[in-house]
């Protein structure tokens, strides 16, 4: 499939918010923070409803935050063969709603994004978006790997963690997510154990 | 706002508090024998089949934080409208001392999403004191209660298997389902070390039982309630067919404040409740009143109905209420089976919770704790949400690739997308739910000078585990990692110590509280007779686990269901029989 169909394609078989239509170089879109407004069916409360709609009104990252966590979503899950890409399927917007519902994760997020920021203008003079893929994976793959870490990136290790958490969690939790992984539940069936060929595979 | 307080003209034959399994049970049992009832529920109004509350069969993706717990303490998908806090209902316990407490606000209670995890005690657990010499004995006994949990395995429908173990009496059972892949593995691993693993008994229906109710499809999401009531819940198994009687009359929103009675009688008039979208002060009269509020809101109630016959509270002449409250210990454990990686992908969804577990199955006299606990079991390809994938970089960098090369942990790009799918379904987790010593030193009581929103006293704890407990949480942490490790897998972090008592949770964390009005045939020493009716009040009764001596080893709510309906026939035949 060409990378253009299967864009349409997610666009045309997901669901709101969570498969936010955004293509890499669309950014700006996700850097608004304004995910399309989704009317939410899965059995709210009155007041589940009306804190979901203030947080989603609401605009947490800057777009320059917004633009570093989109470079590191794109890093941490690329697209693959015909499997989209975590920006693809919306990831950024879907950390910028957990900033808002978890105020907990605000300070790591952003306090993460100001400390890679930093380190990337000590080494390289600019904006970690704004410097060269050579140098962008030179600075990933110094906080990318805990054991392989020196203590004085630990911070930038504790956030590219986070990062990892919040973009395999954010991707695994799309219809894209499910279809990589395999996941064929979420629907009616008739249980009657595992396929006897994997029962035999394990000598039960 | 008014302060005029109203009242309902009719005077209704009972009025039951609160639409858990205990008022729910008595609200169908005591209308289907045709009396008049009135049902306060101090939360909203719930049916598992209206859309406008479905939240089952979802997918992560249609909730912003896919699923994640920041508003439902069990996760957005989860059916309970409350939590361990509730805004405005707050409640306190004794500096040094610990309990949660859970509260669902809704009809139905905590039952729309609890486990269903359905075990009736066996006769022992009506006889510790005599048995053991530690604790007391309950005033009935398993034959007493035999009949009612046979009626409520045939009105509600449980799977399970008959085992014929003594103290782990079968029920009725429909057949149960078949084990998941990982629950082969941990039922080999039980035989070897001689540990039972026996197929699950939840109040699934794997068969239909009649027109009213589906059966189950296997979507594994009890805990969200289930739109063909093909699972138990209080809201459409017993409420709703309540209300089709025509005897019912439920009032949602109604927070009772107290239980009324007459002076000069001495015997309970009704209620009075507040009306929590109005804010209306209401009574409502009544000839018997029940309270299923559960465990310590049964016991807040009758405290707050103090008066000049009754100053120490309602059915406390003996002062017990409030004391010997215990909810089951806990501590769990989880590991990763190596050889789980790579797994064939097919549904693996099946019921909504565990398909096997392990009942009690050694002899306390030979250890150094006094009573037994049973174990559940998790694991399988579940659906993912909030939280997948999450900390692959403890895992990532310990495993070869299939062509045997090693990567450091962490990274990113397409080795993640291998490691979550060769990791997925490879984890299972373990966790012990034992009986504790009910003692007089664990109670609630009412907070001086706090109230709830309403204007309600509340409650205060004072809650300390015993020796007892941890220690059988040490007993359950050293099962656990001999059934990994014999299942070939490796237990996961570092193995609880007795700087964390072994892991065992906070007291009230495991939802299972019980004893607050304690029955008993001395009413010196309890606050209800055997019938679980009041010794100081005989028209007033309660039907949530308050009244229970002790827990046994087995989740509580089968045993609340049988007991509210064996004291709802006691409420018919002692109205026959013109004695209330
Ligand atoms: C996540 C979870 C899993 C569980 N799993 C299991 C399991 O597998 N097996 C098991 O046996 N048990 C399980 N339990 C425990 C089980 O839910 C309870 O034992 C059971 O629901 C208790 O029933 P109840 O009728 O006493 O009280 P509840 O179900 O709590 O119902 C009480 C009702 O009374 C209402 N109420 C309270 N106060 C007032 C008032 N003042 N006025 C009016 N109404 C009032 C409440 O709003 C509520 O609706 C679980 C619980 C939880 C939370
Ligand atoms: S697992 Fe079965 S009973 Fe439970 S919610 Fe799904 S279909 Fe209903």
């Amino acid at each position: 499939m060409k990378r253009r169909d299967l864009i349409k394609n997610i666009t045309l078989t997901s669901v709101g918010l969570a498969t936010a239509q955004v293509l890499p170089a669309q950014t700006e879109n996700i850097a608004a923070g304004k995910p399309k407004k989704q009317k939410s069916n899965y059995g709210r409360t009155p007041d589940e409803v009306k804190r979901d709609e203030k947080l989603i009104s609401e605009t947490f990252f800057t777009p320059g935050e917004m633009a570093v966590i989109t470079k590191l979503c794109d890093i941490i899950l690329p697209a693959e063969g015909t499997s989209p890409s975590a920006v693809q399927v919306g990831v950024p917007a879907f950390i910028e709603f957990i900033a808002k519902d978890m105020p907990y994760q605000q300070v790591p997020l952003r306090g993460g994004i100001m400390w890679l920021e930093n380190y990337s203008r000590k080494l390289f003079g600019k904006s970690f978006v704004a410097i060269t893929p050579a140098n962008q994976m030179t600075i990933v793959d110094a906080i990318a790997y805990p054991e392989l870490a020196t203590p004085a990136v630990s911070a930038g290790v504790a956030f590219f963690n986070l990062m990892r958490d919040l973009t395999l969690t954010g991707f695994y939790t799309t219809e894209a997510g499910f279809e990589d992984l395999g996941y064929v539940g979420n629907r009616p069936n008739n249980w009657e154990g595992p396929p006897a060929e994997v029962l035999k595979k394990f000598n039960f | 706002m008014t302060f005029q307080i109203k009242e309902t003209p009719e005077i209704f034959d009972v009025v039951i508090v609160g639409s858990g399994a205990g008022g729910g049970m008595a609200a169908y049992t005591l209308t289907k024998a045709g009396a008049k009832v009135c049902l306060l529920e101090a939360g909203s109004y719930y049916d598992p089949a209206d859309p406008q509350y479905i939240t089952q069969m979802k997918n992560p993706w249609e909730s912003p934080r896919r699923g994640a717990s920041s508003t439902r303490p069990f996760g957005d998908f989860d059916a309970a409208y409350g939590g361990w806090q509730i805004d405005g209902e707050p409640y306190s316990a004794v500096k040094g001392t610990e309990f949660h407490w859970f509260r669902s606000r809704m009809l139905g209670g905590r039952t729309n999403h609890w486990g269903r995890i359905s075990l009736r005690f066996g006769p022992n657990d009506f006889k510790r004191g005599s048995l053991t010499g530690i604790g007391d004995d309950w005033p009935i006994g398993y034959d007493d209660l035999k009949p009612f949990y046979d009626k409520t395995d045939k009105l509600i429908g449980i799977f399970g298997s008959v085992e014929n173990m003594f103290n782990e009496p079968d029920g009725i059972f429909l057949p149960p389902p078949p084990m998941r892949l990982h629950e082969h593995f941990i039922k080999k691993a039980g035989t070897n070390l001689k540990i039972p693993v026996i197929p699950s008994r939840l109040s699934i229906l794997t068969r239909p039982i009649n027109n009213e109710r589906g059966s189950c499809f296997y979507c594994s999401q009890c805990s969200r309630g289930c739109n063909k009531y093909a699972d138990f819940s209080s809201s459409s198994v017993l409420v709703i067919p309540a209300m089709k009687t025509g005897n019912l009359t439920l009032i949602n929103h109604a927070m009772v404040r107290e239980v009324l009675t007459d002076q000069a009688t001495g015997l309970a008039t009704g209620v009075s409740y507040v009306d929590t979208k109005t804010m209306a002060e209401v009574s409502v009269r009544a000839k018997r009143v029940v309270l299923g509020a559960s465990a310590c809101e049964s016991a807040r109630l009758l405290l707050n109905s103090k008066s000049a016959r009754f100053p120490q509270g309602l059915a406390n002449t003996s002062g017990v209420i409030g004391k010997y409250l215990n909810d089951s210990t806990g501590a769990s454990r989880s590991g990763f089976v190596p050889s789980l990686m790579n797994r064939d992908r097919y549904n693996e969804d099946g019921v909504g919770g565990s398909h096997i577990y392990s009942p009690w199955w050694l002899d306390n006299n030979k250890l150094d704790f006094a009573r037994g606990y049973h174990i559940e079991y998790g694991g399988g390809m579940g659906m993912p949400g909030y939280g997948f994938g999450m900390g692959m970089h403890n895992n990532n960098g310990k495993y070869p690739y299939p062509n045997g090369e090693k990567l450091p942990a962490g990274g990113y790009g397409s080795r993640l997308r291998e490691d979550v799918n060769r990791f997925y379904g490879a984890h299972i987790g373990m966790a012990g739910r034992g009986e504790p010593i009910p003692l007089e030193t664990n109670y609630c009581e009412i907070d001086p000078g706090k109230v709830d929103k309403f204007g309600i006293p509340t409650l205060r704890f004072h809650y300390k585990w015993s020796d007892q407990e941890i220690m059988q949480a040490k007993h359950m942490q050293d099962t656990f990692e001999e059934m990994i490790i014999e299942m070939g897998g490796i237990p996961l972090g570092n193995k609880p110590g007795p700087e964390t008592n072994y892991g065992l949770e906070a007291p009230g964390k495991i939802i299972h509280e019980v004893g607050t009005v304690r029955m008993g045939d001395n009413p010196n020493r309890s606050a209800l007779n055997k019938y679980q009716q009041a010794h100081d009040v005989k028209n007033l009764f309660v039907v949530d686990a308050g009244p229970f001596v002790s827990q046994g080893d087995k989740n509580v709510t089968w045993t609340i269901l049988a007991s509210a309906m064996r004291t709802s026939e006691y409420i018919i035949d002692q109205v026959k029989a013109n004695k209330i």
